[in-house]
Order: structure tokens, then sequence, then C-alpha cells
């Protein structure tokens, strides 16, 4: 597997309250918006193609 | 001025008074796709009968954007001169978001090609100039008013029956090619299906006549205030006619919105109040294919053997490729110069096509008209990003246009060389003195020998190229030298660095017999 299941991002907790003001203030079409948003930006940025899909299926995992 | 739709004269055929001797060949159905396999086989020495069941030409203009691709066989067949200079000549498509432009893109002519990118003519015209040369060619005999109404099969034979304002008769070929279009007839004769997608929305389609400027470019817009949220496009054709898309919904009734008390006002908004309305129809759009193209001595090409919706001009331009692809493979069996494996290859490699034309179409088509819900969402998130990333201009996908595809498994390749001109691919064209190469390599298998000599005593015709900067940059890069083996449809079958007579002759002999 490409795709990092393991930790690899410092100071995680702050960067979940990060996320989460980001969305402060924000109506839940607007927040979905947003997430929406943030994933074509992320995909973008990882550029590959094979971990993307790792990722939708470990999303998809129940 | 509107298209002056001339009749074509009927004349009664000679099977209705004697049996006709067997034909090599009979095509159904004079639309491009017919009337250009036609010209195609008969540059192969293949003559052939081609049955339409009218005598005019396509009906409203349906095709209009000729890719690169089709021009250049459109200039094998004898019109590309008359398509060029009647045409259209664009490369600049604007994509908007509400009224304002997200960003354009510029398919920019490539230097030293013949061809442009995309020529826009409407269908008509195209059909026109086919009609002329086919009712020219000592080896096309087209015949009007001549409606198949049955087909059967024997071993070696296929055999229709066709209806005429005279009567009925049968005609008996090697091989009949169903070019009969999207409703094909054929396709029923033989029990088959569609397989694949039906798009959920409709879409009004008209041609307008306007005494306007609007510049030769390809303009669409996502939610645009005049029209209601929806999509719309429009593109320039000959003779001071736009083409004008306008999403209506799947709620919409056909019936009423075909109307002109309807139509006026929405292509006012977009317009303004001076235009004539020349042509309207309502469609609605499906992705689908036949599971295989070649029925024993029934073979499908063109919109018969499969549809996509409009967006990305791949309908009318992946038949040509059927045609490309079907013409020296048909004509060298019927010569006995190739196996009849030959004609798996075409079903095997024109199924490969039609399916990244379907997948290509049908990923537009859900981008333009998204479902609510999840779908709606990332498509205009994709249009929000664009604006303010550079990335996302990219993903906005209002059609990607016609290009030939790349078939698989051809070779052998060398890595050294560019990847434009992979096997697979159709050669690029670059100038040859005052010539191009697609001329100088032309309608036979031609050995492309760039910087070296090609070994002697091999079954192909060598041409050596003129170095220059378009040649070294598409078929050599860094490398030194390269031998390219290219096939009568101008696919690049094999290429070499270091050419080795022993392993030529196997590529040529798998070229032949059509083996992956
Ligand atoms: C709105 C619209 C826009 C389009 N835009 C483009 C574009 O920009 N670029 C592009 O490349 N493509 C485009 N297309 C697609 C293009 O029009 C078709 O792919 C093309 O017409 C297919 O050609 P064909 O010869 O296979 O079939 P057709 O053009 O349908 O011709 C079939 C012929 O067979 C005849 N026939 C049928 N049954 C029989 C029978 N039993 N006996 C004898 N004759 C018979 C018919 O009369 C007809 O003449 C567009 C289509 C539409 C609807």
């Amino acid at each position: 597997m490409k795709l990092i299941d393991t930790p690899n991002l410092d100071d995680h907790d702050a960067f979940y309250a990060e996320l989460l003001a980001a969305h402060r203030g924000l109506s839940e079409a607007q927040s979905h918006a947003l997430n929406a948003q943030l994933i074509l930006i992320l995909a973008n940025h990882i550029g590959d193609r094979e971990v993307l899909s790792e990722a939708l299926a470990l999303a998809r995992k129940r | 001025m509107p298209y002056d739709y001339r009749s074509y004269p009927y004349v009664a055929p000679p099977g209705l008074t004697a049996p006709e001797p067997r034909h090599k060949v009979v095509v159904v159905g004079a639309g491009p796709i017919g009337l250009a396999m036609a010209l195609e086989l008969a540059n192969h020495g293949v003559a052939s009968v081609v049955l339409d069941d009218n005598n005019v030409v396509s009906m409203g203009s349906r095709a209009i954007c000729w890719s690169k691709r089709s021009l250049e066989i459109f200039d094998r067949l004898g019109i590309g001169d008359k398509v060029l200079a009647k045409g259209v000549t664009w490369s600049v498509g604007r994509i908007c978001h509400g009224d304002d432009e997200i960003f354009h893109f510029d398919l920019e002519r490539e230097p030293g090609q013949k061809m442009p990118p995309f020529v826009n003519l409407q269908q008509y015209y195209v059909e026109e100039f086919l009609v002329d040369r086919a009712m020219d060619h000592p080896l096309v005999d087209l015949r009007f008013k001549n409606r198949v109404t049955a087909l059967d099969q024997g071993e070696d034979t296929a055999h229709v029956t066709v209806k005429t304002p005279d009567g009925s008769y049968g005609l008996k070929a090697d091989y009949v090619l169903a070019c009969d279009g999207a409703r094909s007839t054929l396709r029923a004769m033989l029990g088959l299906d569609f397989e694949g997608e039906l798009f959920e929305e409709r879409f009004l389609i008209a041609d307008v006549e306007m005494e306007a400027d609007f510049p030769s470019e390809r303009w669409f817009w996502f939610e645009p205030t005049f029209h209601d949220g929806q999509s719309a496009l429009l593109h320039r054709q000959a003779d001071n006619i736009y083409r004008i898309d306008l999403q209506l919904g799947w709620d919409a009734d056909p019936d009423e919105e075909r109307k002109p008390e309807n139509v006026v006002p929405r292509v006012e908004k977009l317009v303004g109040p001076d235009f004539e309305l020349d042509w309207v129809s309502i469609y609605s759009f499906q992705c689908r294919r036949l599971k295989t193209f070649v029925h024993h001595r029934v073979i499908f090409a063109g919109d018969s053997a499969h549809v996509v919706s409009p967006f990305g001009a791949r309908g009318g331009n992946g038949g040509m490729q059927d045609v490309d692809n079907l013409g020296w493979k048909l004509a060298a069996v019927l010569h006995g110069r190739a196996p009849r494996t030959l004609l798996d290859s075409y079903d095997r490699e024109r199924v490969f096509g039609a399916d990244e034309n379907i997948a290509q179409s049908s990923r537009a088509t859900r981008f333009m008209t998204p479902a609510p819900g999840v779908e709606r969402l990332f498509r205009d998130q994709v249009l929000a990003l664009a604006g303010k990333a550079a990335f996302a201009q990219g993903w906005v996908n209002s059609g990607r246009l016609s290009t030939p595809c790349v078939y698989p498994g051809l070779g052998p390749d060398d890595p050294h060389l560019p990847a434009l001109t992979r096997p697979g691919s159709v050669a690029v064209d670059a100038p040859q003195g005052n010539r191009w190469l697609l001329d100088t390599l032309g309608g036979t298998v031609k050995l492309l020998a760039v910087n070296c000599t090609a070994p002697e005593g091999l079954e192909a015709e060598t041409v050596a190229a003129e170095l220059n900067d378009e040649v070294q940059r598409r078929y050599l890069g860094e490398a030194e030298q390269a031998l390219y083996l290219v096939r009568p449809d101008q696919v690049i079958a094999a290429r070499w660095v270091e050419p080795e007579r022993r392993k030529i002759a196997t590529a040529i002999r798998a070229l032949w017999e059509g083996r992956p």
C-alpha cells in the first residue's frame, strides 16, 4: 500500500482544531462546499492516482 | 443564406431487371461514414455499392466540429481543400461561469502540420462534398432511394433485399458494411442491441443565421444568467450560421420547446434580436455501443456501432477513425493479401476507441448535467475553484475534444524515442520540403527511415525522412536515428533505434495478421 495510514502529521490535534475553525459560522451547505474544495485541492497536491484510490477505498471501508 | 438542399437523382438499379453479379462490398447508408468508407475502399482499389434510403444530405446541421485526424482523412479522400476553404478554423475555447470567463484554452495549431486542430463545418456540406466525390468515382456505385429491408448471411456471403420506388431487388456481397446510423435497421435485423448509458437530460440545439462578428471561438457557459442556471454553448459555422446548445432539463417537453415562439426568446437572450432561426431540434443523449462490431460478413461502423453525446465531437470523428481502421484491412482481406483475422483487429481496436470516446463523452456530460446532491456539489466546487486555482481549470469539463486513441498492444517500441509517436499512435504530420509527411506516407505500409537506412529486401517501401526540427522533435527526441513501421492507416506499428532485418520482418508479418 502506498497510502500512509500510520501517524504522519505532526501536531494533528492543532490541525483538527484548525479544520473545525475553518467551518465555524458556515451553513451546512457552505461546509459541504468547503469540504469538497478541500478534497479537490488536496487530491491535486497529492498528485498520485494510486494513493488517491487507496484513500477512497479506506474511506469507504466499514 | 440557408443551405440549398439538392435532391440527388434516383436511377433504377440494374438488379431490378436481372440479378447483379456478386459484389465485393455493399455499404448500407450514405451518411458521412458510409460515403467515406466507400471512398476509402476505392483508394485501396475495392469497388462498392452504396445504398441510401434517402436522396438528400443530412437534414439540419448535426456534426459541426471536425478534428485534425478527420481533416487528414478527408484530404486523402479528396475533399480536404474544400472543407478547409468552406469551414471555419478555430482554436480558442472560452469557459464561463455565470456571465464571467473563468479561463480559456488555445488548441493552437502546432507548427509544421498541414491540418489545423479543428474546423467547423455543417455536416450537410461534408456530405455534399463526399457525395460529389463518390458520384465521380468509378469504383463507387452510389444509389439513392435504395432502402435495405432484409439481411441474411451465408458461410461466405451476405445478402440484402433492397426496396426502391420501382420495387425490390436483391444484392449479394462478400461483405456488407452497416453504416446506417444510430437507429441502424441492420442492427435490429441481426437482433443486436446497444449497451451503455442514457442521460436523463434534454438539450435544445439551434442553428441561427446572423450578421454578427462573434469571433471564431467556442464559448461555453456554466449557469449563465441568460439561461437560468443551465449550460449553454455557442459555436460558429460556415455561412454566418451559429450553433447554440442549451440545456433544458429532463422535464422539458420536446414538442413545446421546439416551437419557434419558445425557441426565439431563449436565443434572443444570448445573441440579441437580429437573427434568423435556421434549424431547431431537441435531443437527449446516449453513450452506448455494440458489444462487437464484426458479425461474420456484416461489419458495423460509425453511429450504427456506437453513439456518444456530442460534447467532445467524438461521434462523426470517431466514425471517421473506424473508416481509417477498416478500409485497408478489408481491402487486404478481399485482395487475399491478409487473413480474415485482420478484421478481428478492427473489432478489437475500434471497440477500444469507442470505449475511450464513450468514457470521455460520458464524463463531460456528467460534468455538465450533474445529478442533484453530491455530483452537483463537486461540479459546482470545481467551477468555484477554477476561478482561484490554476489546477482546477483543467478539471472543468465542457467536452474533451476528439483526438485519435493510441491502440494498445502494438510494438516493439524503443523507450528512447518520443512518446508522441509511440506504437499505436497516428503518425504526426511534419513538413517535408514542399510536401507533408502524411502525404508521403500515403496509404500503404511504409518504413519511415529517420537519419538511417532500412535493411534491404523487406516487404515494405522505405521513405527516407527529410530531417528538420519537427521531424527531430516528433520522431527522434534524443536518439540519433530511428526506423518506424507505419500501417496503411498511418498508425505507427513498431519502431527501432537499432533496426534489425529479422525483427522488422516479424513486425511486418504481425501487421498483416492483425496480431496484437
Ligand atoms: C446535435 C448533434 C451534434 C453533433 N456534433 C458533432 C460534431 O461536432 N462532430 C462530430 O464528429 N460528430 C457530431 N455529431 C455526431 C454525428 O452527427 C454522427 O456521428 C454522424 O452523423 C454519424 O454518421 P453515420 O454515417 O454513421 O450515420 P448517419 O449520419 O446517421 O447516416 C446514416 C445513413 O444511413 C441511411 N440509412 C439508414 N437506414 C437505412 C437502410 N435501411 N437502408 C439504406 N440506408 C439507410 C440514412 O438515411 C443515413 O443517410 C453530432 C450529432 C448531433 C445529433
